[in-house]
């Protein structure tokens, strides 16, 4: 078995902390995981990537190659489809929905979310309205893995732990909203 | 034996621990900050080599200085861990090459951490031909675990053989997280014992050149080490595959697929330790037709193995297309090198993304100073904005369009200065105050000197941003005074609020400097957002 990842975003949304949850809950499964994420400059609001990769056996390449991702988990849309060279025949896309234009050449976001739709496998959710139903608007990134939880090979309890394990410095309101987040992203996306 | 989930910078900073570090020095720089920060970390929460020692892990003003810190410690007898980005080496580029000649006493490890692909950075140099250059020793880690052991061999290997040892990483591996086994219990500092007072450290040319003797008298025991760790894997006499580092990697993700489609894996050798394994090459290239050199990076090993004369068999590589020379390795690189063919994903959007680069906080102090700036420059069609290294290159991009150039750390003043003394005027420095400590100051003082016409606006955040706000060398408060000390005159050294609420009062003062003849420095200060961020997580 081996799954492999990527996860998306614009820098500042949160996409290498939801690596780390969902890299704690494979490693307490025993199984082994490499995971390769982006510093420095192309954090200040340009695109942030983070590969994860996860397998029964020994993983080589921290990058995953193209066409071979089995998930694309996009923080917001126009990233999902800027990495979709990256999935495989028959692999899954969960994205939020809400288009982050912070560049002068945003194409049309409803042609965005076409093309998104013309993959089958891909599921659209509004993460940021999750994540306020769930009462922390900052958990949005925890609502998508909720999403995306029904394709991970882990049970949904070893993601809660590694989502407690992760916020429980932020204290027991940002544990149990986070908690929440993640319960409304998997029934948006049964 | 522990496991731990380590970026290859964390694997580096826990190896040197368990090797008995005493001291460790850096300047930040992507991507290999975060070496220093997980020192800097684990001391502050309490942890200590084996003997319950503390270690010291400092941030210096600079590369050069950081690595002659470093030398300082290794002259008392302690093992000292000096760490960088490639293109600080080019800073230490002094210290280091001569640090190959003196008999070093404590283990001195040098980490630097190149950035093929230039994901935060000015170029793509390989450390490994500064390596050679310097005639030291270089190891190369294929991941996290090897990065660990490798600094444990390294400090053990720069005792031995009385040398520095390069560790080469690059940004993949420095910032890629791998289940890494660490040692139970690591070993003891080195007591202090200065070193022996035998001349080896005294490089004045009559001692330099019996140094220099004895560097290259090691250079056949430092081979000799690299070809007895580089391990030979005969196979297919069809292909031989050499790779290097993290190249290792690319070509395991390949091999399942390469074996299927020929029936046999290539012969392989592989390359963690440098001067390169000449012998080892040799006999590769005697089983095999021809031979595939897959590195990250410079074609180092490749040009090695091609030389000048007519190769007995076939050398592919970067030289002869099957990899790129420039860019980032990756998988998909090392699979098309390999002859497989590309595999078969989704059809491609019918809408091209296009890129998002990166910027500007909103509400970045920054932005403010470049509307201040470029509102006073307004009146000269003619003039210059030389800038420096940190996030305010960003203003080189809409919509601040504000920076001209931006070439090395400091160059911003000498450039600006040099323009000026050409004849090009109003010329203006931008850099900021991490940068202005950095490399900033000797060029200023270089302007003093010649009363030159130009006006220095350093970018005071408080912070050094671009790298994740690590604390600056020397508080905010300190700098006016600095700058005065330097011998700019206290009537043209003007500290401006840089927020948008005293825009006109800096357009002001800057169109007042830029009408001042001589050498003038104005002082925008505000506080990073993200630093200021970081501040109240804590």
């Amino acid at each position: 078995m081996k799954y492999d990842i990527v996860l998306c975003g614009v820098g500042g949304q949160g996409g290498i902390s939801v690596s780390v949850v969902i890299a704690r809950a494979a490693m307490a499964a025993g199984l082994d995981v490499k995971q390769s994420e982006v510093h420095g400059m192309s954090q200040r609001g340009g695109e942030v990537l983070a590969h994860l990769r996860m397998s029964d056996k020994e993983v080589a390449s921290p990058i995953i190659p193209r066409a071979s991702a089995d998930l694309i988990l996009a923080f917001e849309p126009l990233e999902a489809l800027r990495y979709v060279p990256w999935l495989r025949k028959g692999g899954a896309i969960v994205t939020a929905t809400a288009p982050l234009k912070n560049m002068a050449n945003y194409p049309d976001p409803d042609a965005v979310v076409a093309e998104l739709r013309k993959i089958p496998g891909a599921a659209l959710v509004d993460a940021d309205a999750l994540a306020k139903e769930a009462g922390n608007a900052r958990a949005a990134n925890v609502a998508l893995v909720g999403a995306a939880a029904k394709h991970l090979p882990l049970e949904a309890s070893a993601l809660e732990a590694a989502i407690k394990e992760l916020f429980a410095r932020k204290g027991d309101a940002v544990v149990e909203a986070n908690l929440r987040a993640f319960e409304h992203g998997r029934r948006a996306n049964p | 034996m522990n496991t731990e989930t380590l970026m290859g910078d964390e694997a580096i900073a826990l190896g040197a621990v368990h090797a008995g570090l005493s001291a460790a020095f850096a300047y930040p720089g992507t991507p290999s900050t975060e070496i220093m920060e997980t020192l800097q970390a684990m001391a502050e929460k309490g942890a200590t080599t084996a003997d319950g020692a503390k270690f010291v892990a400092q941030w210096c003003a600079n590369e050069k200085t950081a690595y002659e810190s470093a030398l300082g410690a290794s002259y008392a007898g302690r093992r000292a861990l000096v760490s960088m980005k490639h293109v600080g080496l080019n800073v230490a580029a002094d210290p280091f090459v001569n640090s190959a000649l003196i008999r070093i006493h404590g283990g001195l490890v040098v980490v630097v951490a190149d950035d093929p692909g230039m994901h935060s950075s000015q170029d793509e140099q390989d450390s490994r031909a500064l390596a050679a250059f310097a005639r030291m020793p270089c190891f190369e880690p294929a991941d996290q675990q090897e990065a660990y052991d490798m600094t444990l061999e390294a400090f053990e290997f720069s005792e031995r053989h009385e040398v520095p040892v390069l560790i080469r990483i690059t940004t993949r591996l420095a910032h890629s997280r791998a289940i890494v086994k660490t040692a139970a219990k690591g070993r003891a500092q080195n007591p202090v014992d200065k070193a022996p007072q035998d001349m080896s450290w005294i490089l004045m040319p009559a001692v330099a050149r019996k140094r220099w003797k004895i560097l290259l008298g090691k250079q056949a025991e430092f081979r000799d080490y690299a070809e007895e760790r580089s391990p030979l894997a005969p196979a297919s006499k069809k292909l031989g595959v050499v790779t290097t580092g993290l190249a290792l990697q690319y070509y395991r993700e390949n091999l399942e697929d390469y074996v299927a489609a020929n029936g046999e894996a290539p012969s392989h050798l592989h390359i963690g330790h440098y001067p390169i394994p000449a012998a080892k090459l040799r006999e590769l290239c005697a089983k095999v037709e021809k031979v595939l050199v897959i590195e990250d990076g410079y074609p180092v090993v490749e040009e090695a193995l091609r030389g000048v004369l007519p190769t007995p068999i076939p050398v592919l590589g970067k030289m002869t297309g099957e990899l790129p020379l420039d860019g980032e390795l990756n998988p998909d690189l090392v699979r098309a090198a390999l002859g497989l063919p590309e595999r078969e994903g989704v059809p491609a959007p019918s809408l091209p993304p296009p890129g998002r680069p990166p910027q500007l906080c909103v509400g970045c102090p920054h932005a403010d100073s470049f509307a201040a700036l470029k509102e006073a420059l307004l009146e000269y069609p003619t003039h210059a904005v030389n800038s420096d290294i940190g996030c305010y290159t960003l203003g080189a991009l809409a919509p601040y369009n504000a920076i001209e150039s931006c070439v090395d750390m400091g160059a911003s003043i000498g450039m600006a200065r040099g323009a000026a003394e050409a004849g090009l005027r109003p010329t203006v420095a931008i850099i900021g105050d991490s940068t202005f400590y950095h490399s900033g100051m000797t060029n200023l003082v270089d302007a003093v000197s010649h009363a030159t016409n130009t006006t220095v606006y350093i970018l005071d955040n408080q912070t050094t941003g671009m790298t994740g706000a690590q604390p600056t060398i020397a508080p905010s408060s300190r700098l006016k005074n600095l700058v005065i000390g330097l011998g700019v005159e206290s009537a043209h050294v003007r500290v401006l609020d840089a927020h948008k609420r005293s825009h006109e009062a800096s357009v002001q003062a800057i169109k007042e400097e830029l009408a001042y003849a001589g050498p003038s420095v104005i002082i925008g200060v505000r506080v990073c957002i993200e630093a200021y961020k970081k501040e109240r997580a804590k």
